[in-house]
């Protein structure tokens, strides 16, 4: 039984209080003396030559301060790419150059043109719109396919083409994968669209920039996941700012999803204008801004094959995948489509042979990075798609079709023919688990309870795995990213023995304020409210790599464990000093050291005291004090992985699809706060749910986004999604890690959409609609409605 | 948005008044309009807020009428029609969401015309009589189009008088992005025949189905309209469904609201 | 530039506006009072619901200048007299019904409303009550569960469980 607030417990959040009461302090709730604020004009074409920017009438409108362009900027260096992605002939990836302001052509709707600051935001906006703009409007280029037609018009004319990069993966197996699909006895395919989506975390972003001439320090609050990030890419990349002069403070963000790990534009700007300006400058993005100037998610075109033999063993898969950039490469991009999707294609199977082919694209639209999964959820999708198309035209169960070539309990460690080797993981447990939870064994009997309403029922399964907690330096480095991917931490121990916690890792909604007292509390043995967790700051928390790729607890956890034994060991020797025995004799134990076999001891502040306090103290032997700080490099992914099954009732007069039931049976290894985990996966299901049935961010073949706000681009509401069962009973702890723990927060985004499209397909098939193999997500009423009725 | 003069008068002459102002434009809930002046699509210089006049609000009945005053909220509409005119509560109940309906009116419904509001088919549906400061005019006469109607420059609709029907319901299949209709019927049944007013499908905004009333009129039943269906022709394409399939949800929310009323 | 008085959370407040202040801005930028938040300007999200006159309504689809005079609740008047979570709140923290927070005084707001109107309301109720107020983190469960626990009801009895 764990204790109220240690490992395993359900401990209420702490950071709730402030939330709940009105107290939060998002980036939209500083304001600074002298404050001024940034409107951005922003392109309404998507493709244009710049000819002219007369600011002339602008500049002299009431309140303006300054009016911005591209040429306030020539000296400053263009928003970089974090990772360099080799195409399969060896060549590095075409990289663009991405201006703060858009200079001498626009490349999407939304891209920045003139920056207007003025003494508030509704004259910035009056004067905006009195800019006189010169643009040529360029023929755009939308559609992936058709922007790799050698006479597509360029987005960059300063590259040989809209082709970022062709990538093979793995190159070598290309011809031994060709192979095995000519001797095959069953060739299964599936053409398929992965949908484009907007991550839309509800607190829109926000930066204001302050510069404080006194010491020439610069600060930056911003809505990231990743302050120290953002730090060094604009202060070594953009604005040429030393880290020492540069602080960035990302403080309570209202919700990230991927969205907000990037290096945008509008920090940069404001940071910059601030000095210019010598007052705070504040941007705070509308959500309709939101949607033309936050990096996209998804968006891939894929066709994937499935060779077996005789006896229905997996073979070989084959994918040809074109995945969009968009305009501009965002911080991570080319990873996303590559390493983060490629190396994931086997699946829960074990399948010999993978040759996945992707071909990134720049198009005139709005930058697509990751979002929630980022490229598992495009891997998984195309795979669990397949699967049960597979079972369905072989006419096998496709729970048995799965188990029949699931990787096995016994054969972990597992290396995959796409790279990464798989610690733990045992994939009939969760199915069983699934199956269970799900009452499968009685589908049929509710199909006809709902037969007898007129409604047709359906059942879908879905497997994923996910390689999370990103990632070993030294191979991400070989595969071509441009940091490295540890995490660090301090533990100040102070004199009284409470204790702060400083981590590199960022909240924005996982509740670590918490979940990472919880372990430090567990392994000291103090109350977790003497325990303060600190993040966010780059002035007073060690480097960080921030939070995404669900690596907080995997990676950051870690580096808070490591940092918290040096200290447990530090705190030893002292407390050996003060009781007279050997370190290696002394026991901690609820806050306790005590001389193994004896009953000598001393609590936690005794020892806390005299480090501080050092007047009986080995100095010879020990510094004073108690503070440690510890960078964790993963020596591999966490993997976590799971069943999920989704019940689904389909009226077939509208084409409408309601949700049940959906099961989610997962193994994250250990569980530190099993009510956190719960509702991570809660959030990450009705992410994917609204990317199955909802969610469709779509341009116009002109480059006009037709889902630009919230009156056109669905999000899930309240009575879209229900009826979840969460469990998380199967565990095969993480074998490299100290906690043993594998990431949570992105396998319900990553999971769900296959078991929701798997679901409707069943319940056409069980309805005599035969004939419909795939419907594109999001699976809306008329798209439904329009494949039966085809 | 652009900044505008603001004035809330108590009356609703002195509203008249403040309204021949050609910078002018009434403010009533606020629900479509504000949203629109956030995105600089519209720019008042002058807003006339109708919300403190009591003469313009209120549900009462008048013989086999149910009289709402325009500025009434559709939070009121639902509660307080209830009694006389169940059908009409029920659609004022599931426009927006509840704090939408605790702004939003019924006259600024019908005064903005919203192709895929639910307003403009409950009046087409009922025949209702919609009076302003000026004149009496039919729902027939009034509704001219999307976001189009018979009301002269600085013309307000003081009241709406619905005709209450021997039976009527209204069927709503959503857009899931704002909640709005993508389709909604609306069903009414009177001594004279059977009124059918669909919203949310057709470009030409909301309008009467004349077969589906034929038909009804001749047997209030679902299945008497079971064999209709209505043409593709002039129906919205967009994200959220085809001409194809709104036509056919045409005849479906008939149907179920055909259902809902018996 | 007018002058609008409100009563807020049982305070007298008054600041002067333009007439294009919304009451999320006189809230937030006239008064600093921060808990209310903006999450859209299409008047969807609902992050920005207060109670006016005790009716939730959307403040950044309001002008101050039309509600002189209007007693206003706010997420910063939901807590208890001595400081301590209020009931909804709460429930809110005891069933992890927010993650981010962000869209959190919003639905404490509408959750305040609909007790009022729907002291036990069910399961579907409260979904449909709930349509106007969108999170991204929770996938609402989390927030029917502490719904109907701040009524009183059975948290853990929702439908298909």
């Amino acid at each position: 039984m764990p204790k109220d607030d240690g490992i395993g417990a359900s401990t209420k959040r702490r950071e709730d209080v402030r939330f709940l009461t009105g107290n939060g302090r998002y980036t939209d709730d500083i304001n600074l003396r002298g404050q001024s604020y940034v409107h951005f004009l922003r392109s309404d074409v998507a493709h244009g030559r710049i000819n002219g920017i007369d600011t002339a009438t602008a500049a002299a409108m009431p309140g303006v301060l300054k009016i911005f362009t591209a040429a306030d900027f020539a000296a400053a260096g263009g928003i970089p790419c974090g990772w360099q992605v080799t195409d399969r002939f060896g060549k590095p990836m075409q990289e663009p150059k991405h201006p703060i302001l858009a200079d001498g052509k626009v490349r999407h709707v939304g891209d920045p043109i003139a920056a207007v600051v003025a003494e508030t935001y509704e004259q910035a906006r009056d004067a905006a719109e009195a800019i006189e703009l010169d643009i040529e409007e360029l023929e755009p280029v939308i559609d992936m396919v058709a922007a790799l037609a050698p006479d597509a018009p360029k987005v960059h004319d300063d590259l040989a083409s809209n082709l970022c990069y062709d990538w093979g993966f793995v190159e070598e197996n290309r011809e031994a994968v060709n192979a095995a699909f000519e001797s095959a006895a069953h060739v299964v395919s599936l053409e398929l669209t992965n949908n484009r989506l907007v991550a839309n975390p509800m607190e829109p972003r926000v930066a204001v920039g302050d510069y404080d001439p006194w010491g020439d320090n610069h600060t930056l609050y911003t809505t990231s996941q990743t302050p120290h990030v953002i730090r060094l890419l604009m202060g070594a990349f953009v604005l040429n700012i030393p880290e020492h002069k540069l602080r960035v403070v990302a403080p309570d963000v209202g919700g990230g999803f991927g969205s907000k790990i990037y290096h945008y534009a509008e920090e940069a700007f404001c940071t910059y204008a601030a000095k210019v300006l010598k007052r705070p400058v504040k941007w705070t993005s509308s959500r309709s801004e939101a949607f033309i100037s936050d990096a996209h998610g998804r968006d891939h075109k894929t066709k994937i094959e499935l060779a077996l033999d005789g006896d229905h063993n997996f073979l070989a898969i084959r994918t040809d995948t074109y995945a969009n950039m968009g305009a501009y490469l965002s911080t991570f991009a080319p990873s996303i489509p590559t390493w983060l999707h490629g190396t994931l294609m086997a699946g829960n199977y074990k399948t010999p042979l993978i040759y996945v082919n992707v071909k990134a694209v720049f198009t005139n639209t709005v930058p697509v990075d990751a979002y929630r999964g980022a490229g598992r959820p495009e891997a998984t999708f195309q795979l669990e798609r397949l699967v049960d198309k597979a079972a369905r035209e072989l006419g096998v169960d496709p729970v048995e079709l799965r188990r029949k070539n699931f990787i096995k309990a016994d054969q972990f460690p597992y290396q995959t023919p796409v790279a990464v080797v798989y610690d733990t993981g045992n994939y009939d447990a969760t199915l069983d688990k699934m199956l269970e939870l799900a009452d499968y064994a009685n589908f049929d009997a509710r199909v006809a309870e709902s037969k007898a309403r007129g409604k047709l029922r359906g059942f879908g399964i879905a497997h994923y795995i996910e390689a999370c907690g990103i990632a070993p330096s030294n191979l991400v480095g070989q595969l071509g990213a441009r940091a490295g991917l540890y995490e660090s931490a301090s533990v100040r121990v102070n004199a009284t023995g409470s204790i702060s916690v400083y981590t590199g890792s960022h909240s924005h909604g996982q509740g670590h304020e918490t979940t990472f007292a919880q372990v430090v509390a567990d392994m000291i043995g103090v109350d977790a409210t003497s325990i303060e967790i600190h993040h966010g700051d780059t002035s007073n928390t060690p480097m960080g790599m921030g939070t995404y790729g669900s690596r907080s607890l995997a990676v950051g956890g870690s580096a808070i464990v490591k940092a918290t034994n040096k200290i447990i060991d530090k705190a030893k020797k002292i407390a050996a000093h003060l009781l007279e025995a050997a370190p290696e004799d002394i026991e901690l134990k609820d806050g306790k050291f005590s001389v193994a076999g004896t009953d000598k001891s001393v609590d936690w502040t005794g020892v806390t005291l005299a480090a501080y306090v050092p007047h009986n103290y080995p100095l010879e032997d020990l510094e004073p004090g108690l503070e440690e700080t510890a960078f964790y490099d993963p020596s591999n992914f966490t993997y976590p992985s799971g069943a999920y099954g989704c019940e689904i009732e389909l009226d077939p007069e509208t084409g409408k699809i309601d949700i049940l039931r959906f099961i989610a049976a997962d193994d994250f290894g250990n569980i530190v706060n099993p009510m956190i985990v719960e509702g991570q996966v809660h959030g990450g299901l009705a992410q994917g749910i609204g990317q199955a049935l909802m969610e469709n961010c779509v341009y116009d073949d002109q480059g006009q986004l037709l889902s630009g706000s919230f009156m056109d681009y669905a999000m899930p509401r309240a009575d879209d999604v229900r009826g979840f069962t969460v469990d998380h009973s199967c565990i095969t702890p993480c074998t490299h890690n100290p906690l043993g723990v594998k990431g949570c927060g992105e396998a319900g985004a990553i999971g769900s959409p296959p078991a929701v499209v798997n679901a409707a397909i069943d319940a056409l098939h069980r309805a005599g609609h035969s004939h419909i193999s795939h419907i594109d997500m999001p699976l809306t009423p008329s798209r439904v409605w329009a494949a039966m009725n085809s | 948005m652009h900044n505008f003069e603001f004035v809330k008068p108590s009356t609703l002459a002195d509203a008249v008044a403040a309204l021949g102002d050609g910078e002018a434009q009434p403010l009533s809930g606020g629900q479509t309009l504000i949203p629109s002046m956030k995105a600089r699509l519209n720019a008042p210089g002058l807003l006339v807020s109708l919300t403190g006049i009591a003469e313009l609000k209120g549900v009462c009945r008048e013989g086999d009428m149910l009289v709402i005053g325009a500025a009434t909220t559709h939070a009121t509409v639902a509660a307080d029609a209830a009694a006389d005119f169940p059908g009409l509560a029920a659609l004022a109940g599931q426009i927006g969401d509840h704090a939408v309906r605790n702004r939003g009116t019924v006259g600024g419904s019908l005064a903005n015309n919203n192709p895929s509001a639910c307003y403009p088919a409950a009046a087409l549906g009922t025949g209702a009589t919609i009076v302003t400061n000026a004149r009496e005019i039919a729902a027939d006469d009034y509704f001219q189009g999307m976001f189009t109607t018979a009301l002269e420059e600085g013309e307000i609709i003081t009241s709406i008088r619905f005709p209450i029907p021997q039976k009527a319901a209204y069927a709503k299949f959503l857009q899931p992005a704002p909640r709005f209709a993508l389709t909604v019927v609306v069903v009414a049944q009177y001594a004279s025949g059977v009124r059918v007013a669909v919203t949310g499908a057709s470009e030409g905004g909301v309008f009467r189905w004349a077969e589906a009333e034929a038909a009804l009129s001749a047997k209030f039943d679902a299945d008497a309209i079971a064999g209709l269906s209505h043409s593709s022709d002039g129906m919205i394409s967009d994200l959220h469904g085809t001409p194809e399939y709104r036509a056919h949800l045409v005849r479906v929310m008939t149907q179920r609201a055909v259902r809902a009323a018996l | 530039m007018s002058h609008v008085k409100m009563k807020v959370n049982g305070r007298d407040v008054s600041a002067s506006v333009e007439g294009r202040t919304l009451l999320s801005s006189y809230l937030r930028d006239l008064l600093g009072m921060t808990g209310t938040h903006v999450g859209c300007d299409t008047s969807q999200c609902g992050a920005c619901v207060v109670l006016v006159n005790g009716q939730a309504i959307k403040s950044c689809t309001a002008f101050a200048a039309d509600l002189d005079g209007a007693e206003v609740t706010t997420v910063e008047g939901m807590a208890n007299p001595d400081g301590s979570l209020g009931r909804i709140q709460q429930a809110f923290q005891d069933y992890h019904g927010l993650q981010c927070g962000f869209c959190t005084p919003g639905m404490v707001m509408s959750t305040a409303a609909l007790l009022a109107e729907n002291p036990k309301p069910t399961e579907e109720e409260v979904r449909h009550y709930l349509e106007g107020n969108i999170c991204r983190c929770t996938g609402y469960q989390n927030i029917v569960r502490a719904v109907m626990a701040a009524s009183g009801q059975d948290a853990g009895a929702l439908a298909a469980e």
